[in-house]
C-alpha cells in the first residue's frame, strides 16, 4: 500500500499525443494515482518535451520545448510520464541541451520504485500481451516493472509475445521517413501479437501502441491496443471499456 | 582528392534501396534465418561470461586512450614496425593507398595477389584498383570469393555473403570454378571445392594483402583473428607481405589485446574462441614473408577524429554484432547501405568516413534506424550508436536547405509547442481531423500522411483534449 511519500506533490506530464489523441489514458494516470493515495497536479503550460525535433536533427527546435518542460515542472516531487519514450528524452537527453531535467518517472517506474507497488487493485478480464518499448527497454532499463504489474491484475491473462523486444518499426519520423521498411518491421510484430490470440496488446507508450494498433486497425484484426495506464486504472466497480 | 569509394558510386538514398531489397522474398528469408541464428549464438556466447560488462567497459576505455593519443601510438608503433624490418608506408586517402599497394604488388612482379578478407581493402576499392592496373586479386576468405566469383557485393561485415544461400552459391561454382558442373549443395562439398581452388592460388602468388584486426603499437606486432585458416595460408607462404590498416585499429599493448580477444570472438562469431589468431612483428628471417609493408591509410578518419560526438565510431573492431541485432538490416540486407559498412555501424560510420553531407545517399543513412537501442546494447566497445545517430542527423539537416517542407514544418510545430496558448489553440484545430475519420480512425491521408496511412489506420484527435478536460473538470 502506498507509502508517505506518495503524499508529496506529484504532476502529470500527459505528454503532446497522449493529451491529444489519447486522453484515456492520461485520465487514467489520474484515476490510478489518486487511488493509490497521491495528489495529482496537471500544470496547465506543458507542452511537449521535443524529442521527435531532437531525434530528427532538429536540435535548436527542440531546446525551447525542453526549456519549458523544465520551468513547468519545476519544484515537482516527482513528475510521472505515461511514456517511456518521452521519460528517456527528459532524463537522458536534456542534459545534452544543458537543461535540468525534473525528477521525472516513466508509470511503472513510479509505481514500483517510488510508491513501491506492485498489486495496485486493478481488474482487467482479458487476454492481454505485452509489447516493452524500446526506449522503456533500453533508454530506462524498466525491465520487468511493467510484467509485474500485470501480472498482479486481477482478471488478467497474461500471454508471452514472442520476439518480444524487437522494435515495432514506429521510431518517430522513421515511420515516415522509411515508411516501407517500418511497415516490414511492422508485420513481424503484428504477426506475433496475432500468434498470442490476445484480445489486448498492451505496452507503456502510445506512440508504439498508435503504431502497432494501426496496422492491426488495417487488418481489422479485432485486438485492442490499450494503454498499460488504462489496465491499471481498470476495477471491478469501473472497469475498462474499449473508446477506441 | 577523388571521391571516398566507402559508398559505392550510383546508390539510391536509403528508403529507395531498402523498398527494392524488401520485395526480395528470397533475400528476407535468407537474412531472417541467418541473422537470427547468429543472434541467439551470440547472447549464449556473452552470457558465460560473467564480466562480459568490465571487458565492454575496458575494450571503450582502451580504444578512448588509442584515439586521444593517437600520435603518439602511431609513431610508435611506426618505430616498430620498422627497427622489426618491416616498412610503413602512409595514405592520406583510398587513392594514395592503392596507388602504393598496386606499386609494391608490380615491384615483386606479381600479376596476381592472394587477398585475406578485410574491410579497409574493400572501403578504399582495392581490388577495383588493382584490376586496373593490371593485377589480379584473389579472394581466399569463403564467403568474399563467393562475392568476388558472383560478381556481386559484400552485404555483411562478417559474413559478406550472408545474403545467398547454399543453392545460390553452388549455382556460382559451378559457372565461375573449372570442374565443378556436379556440385551439390551441401556445405561440405562447396567448402571443398573452394579449398580445391585456392589450394593452387595459395602456392602460386608471390603477393598476399592483408588488412589488420589489430596493431599493437609497443612491438608493432599486427594481428589477424580468422576462422578458415585461408589467412594462415596467405601471411605465411607469398614472399611479400602487403597489410593495409585503418590508422585506428592501434591498441597499446599486448595486455590491452587480450581484451580484444576476449570481446571480439563472442561477438562476432559467438565463439569463445576463434580457431585462428596469427601475429606477426616485421620480418623473420627464413621464416614467413621476407618483405612485409604496411600501409596505414586515414580515408576520413582524422576528420572523423574531429567530431567529439562522432569519433566513438572509430572504436568499432568491426565484429558485425550490431548488423545481426539491428531490426532495419535484418530486413533490408547490407546492400540496401550502399557502402562496403552496412547495418547500424556503417550508418554512422559512412557518412562521417565520405564527409559529405550534401551527398543525398550519405545523408540518408543516419535515417536508417528506429534508434531501438539494439545495436548500442550488444557494442562490444560501447559505441552509443543511437546518438551518434541523432548527431549525424543534425548534421544532415544543417547542409539541407534552410527553407525546405521538412524544415518550415518543424520549425512551425516548434513555434506552435513552445508554450500552452498556441499548443491548445491547435489542438482544438486538430479535432477538425475527426472530419476526415470514419469510426474513429483516419484511413487515407494525402502526402506525406500517406507514408503512414500506406500501411496503417491513424486515431482520429479526441473528440476533446485531456488538457481540455482537465480545464474544464478540475480548473
Amino acid at each position: 500500500m502506498p507509502t508517505e511519500r506518495a503524499t508529496r506533490r506529484v504532476a502529470l506530464f500527459a505528454t503532446c499525443l497522449t493529451d491529444t489523441f489519447f486522453p484515456d489514458t492520461a485520465r487514467a494516470v489520474v484515476r490510478l494515482l489518486e487511488r493509490l493515495g497521491c495528489s495529482v497536479e496537471f500544470p496547465e503550460a506543458q507542452t511537449c518535451c521535443g524529442q521527435m525535433h531532437f531525434n530528427t536533427g532538429y536540435r535548436a527546435k527542440a531546446a525551447p520545448l525542453a526549456r519549458n518542460v523544465a520551468t513547468v515542472f519545476a519544484g515537482y516531487d516527482a513528475v510521472v510520464v505515461p511514456s517511456g519514450s518521452c521519460a528517456g528524452m527528459v532524463r537522458h537527453v536534456y542534459p545534452d541541451l544543458s537543461v535540468t531535467p525534473p525528477p521525472t518517472y516513466e508509470l511503472s517506474e513510479f509505481l514500483v520504485d517510488v510508491l513501491e507497488v506492485e498489486d495496485v487493485g486493478a481488474y482487467f478480464p482479458h487476454r492481454v500481451t505485452y509489447h516493452p518499448t524500446c526506449h522503456s527497454l533500453r533508454m530506462l532499463g524498466v525491465g520487468d516493472k511493467p510484467l509485474r504489474l500485470l501480472r498482479a491484475v486481477k482478471g488478467l491473462d497474461l500471454v508471452e509475445l514472442p520476439a518480444a523486444d524487437s522494435c515495432c518499426g514506429f521510431g518517430g519520423t522513421f515511420a515516415l521517413k522509411n515508411a516501407d521498411v517500418s511497415s516490414a518491421m511492422l508485420a513481424d510484430k503484428m504477426s506475433c501479437v496475432l500468434d498470442t490470440s490476445a484480445d489486448v496488446v498492451t505496452a507503456g507508450d502510445n506512440s508504439c501502441l498508435m503504431h502497432i494498433g494501426g496496422g492491426l486497425s488495417r487488418l481489422r484484426a479485432g485486438v485492442h491496443p490499450v494503454h498499460l495506464a488504462e489496465i491499471l486504472a481498470s476495477t471491478e466497480e469501473e472497469p475498462w471499456a474499449a473508446t477506441r | 582528392m577523388g571521391r571516398n569509394p566507402v559508398t559505392w558510386l550510383g546508390s539510391p538514398a536509403f528508403p529507395t534501396a531498402a523498398r527494392t531489397a524488401l520485395a526480395d522474398d528470397q533475400l528476407r528469408r535468407n537474412l531472417n534465418h541467418a541473422t537470427g541464428l547468429i543472434r541467439n549464438k551470440r547472447a549464449g556466447a556473452v552470457a558465460e561470461l560473467p564480466d562480459w560488462e568490465q571487458l565492454r567497459l575496458s575494450g571503450e576505455a582502451i580504444k578512448d586512450e588509442v584515439l586521444a593519443n593517437l600520435d603518439t601510438y602511431l609513431l610508435r608503433f611506426e618505430e616498430s614496425v620498422t627497427a622489426r624490418g618491416g616498412v610503413v608506408h602512409w595514405a592520406a586517402d583510398a587513392a594514395e593507398a592503392n596507388e602504393i599497394v598496386l606499386r609494391l604488388a608490380r615491384e615483386a612482379g606479381a600479376d596476381e595477389v592472394v587477398k585475406i578478407k578485410s574491410m579497409a581493402t574493400m572501403e578504399i576499392g582495392l581490388n577495383e584498383a588493382l584490376e586496373a592496373g593490371g593485377v589480379k586479386p584473389i579472394e581466399t576468405d569463403l564467403a568474399e570469393l563467393i562475392v568476388q566469383l558472383g560478381d556481386d557485393r559484400p552485404s555483411h561485415i562478417l559474413v559478406p555473403a550472408i545474403h545467398k544461400n547454399r543453392t545460390e552459391i553452388r549455382d556460382i561454382f559451378r559457372t565461375t570454378m573449372p570442374g565443378t558442373e556436379d556440385l551439390t549443395n551441401e556445405p561440405v562439398e562447396l567448402a571443398a571445392a573452394a579449398r580445391a581452388f585456392l589450394r593452387r592460388k595459395f602456392l602460386s602468388a608471390k603477393v598476399a594483402v592483408s588488412g589488420a584486426n589489430f596493431g599493437v603499437a609497443s612491438t608493432g606486432s599486427v594481428v589477424i583473428v580468422e576462422s578458415e585458416g585461408n589467412g594462415r595460408m596467405c601471411l605465411t607462404l607469398p614472399e611479400t607481405l602487403i597489410t593495409v590498416m585503418g590508422i585506428e585499429k592501434l591498441v597499446p599493448s599486448w595486455q590491452d589485446l587480450e581484451v580484444f580477444l576476449q570481446l571480439l570472438p563472442r561477438s562476432s562469431t559467438a565463439e569463445r574462441m576463434n580457431p585462428y589468431t596469427s601475429i606477426w612483428s616485421g620480418v623473420t628471417p627464413g621464416d614467413g614473408p621476407q618483405n612485409f609493408h604496411l600501409v596505414l591509410v586515414d580515408n576520413g578518419r582524422t576528420d572523423t577524429l574531429a567530431s567529439t560526438v562522432g569519433r566513438q565510431a572509430l572504436r568499432c573492431i568491426r565484429c558485425s554484432a550490431c548488423l545481426n541485432v539491428c531490426p532495419v538490416y535484418e530486413r533490408t540486407g547490407g546492400q540496401a547501405y550502399g557502402s562496403v559498412y552496412p547495418g547500424p555501424i556503417g550508418a554512422i560510420l559512412t557518412p562521417q568516413l565520405a564527409g559529405d553531407m550534401h551527398d543525398k545517399h550519405a545523408a540518408s543513412l543516419p535515417f536508417a534506424s528506429s534508434l531501438c537501442g539494439a545495436c548500442f546494447e550488444v557494442c562490444p566497445v560501447r559505441i552509443d550508436i543511437p546518438s551518434v545517430l541523432v548527431h549525424l542527423r543534425s548534421e544532415a539537416v544543417a547542409a539541407k536547405p534552410r527553407y525546405s517542407p521538412e524544415a518550415i514544418g518543424m520549425a512551425a510545430m516548434s513555434w506552435v509547442m513552445a508554450g500552452p496558448r498556441r499548443f491548445h489553440v491547435a489542438q482544438r484545430l486538430a479535432t477538425a481531423g475527426r472530419l476526415l475519420a470514419r469510426g474513429g480512425k483516419i484511413r487515407r491521408l494525402p502526402f506525406p500522411g500517406s507514408k503512414w496511412t500506406d500501411s496503417r489506420d491513424l486515431p482520429a484527435p479526441a473528440k476533446e483534449s485531456f488538457s481540455a478536460w482537465w480545464k474544464r473538470t478540475r480548473g
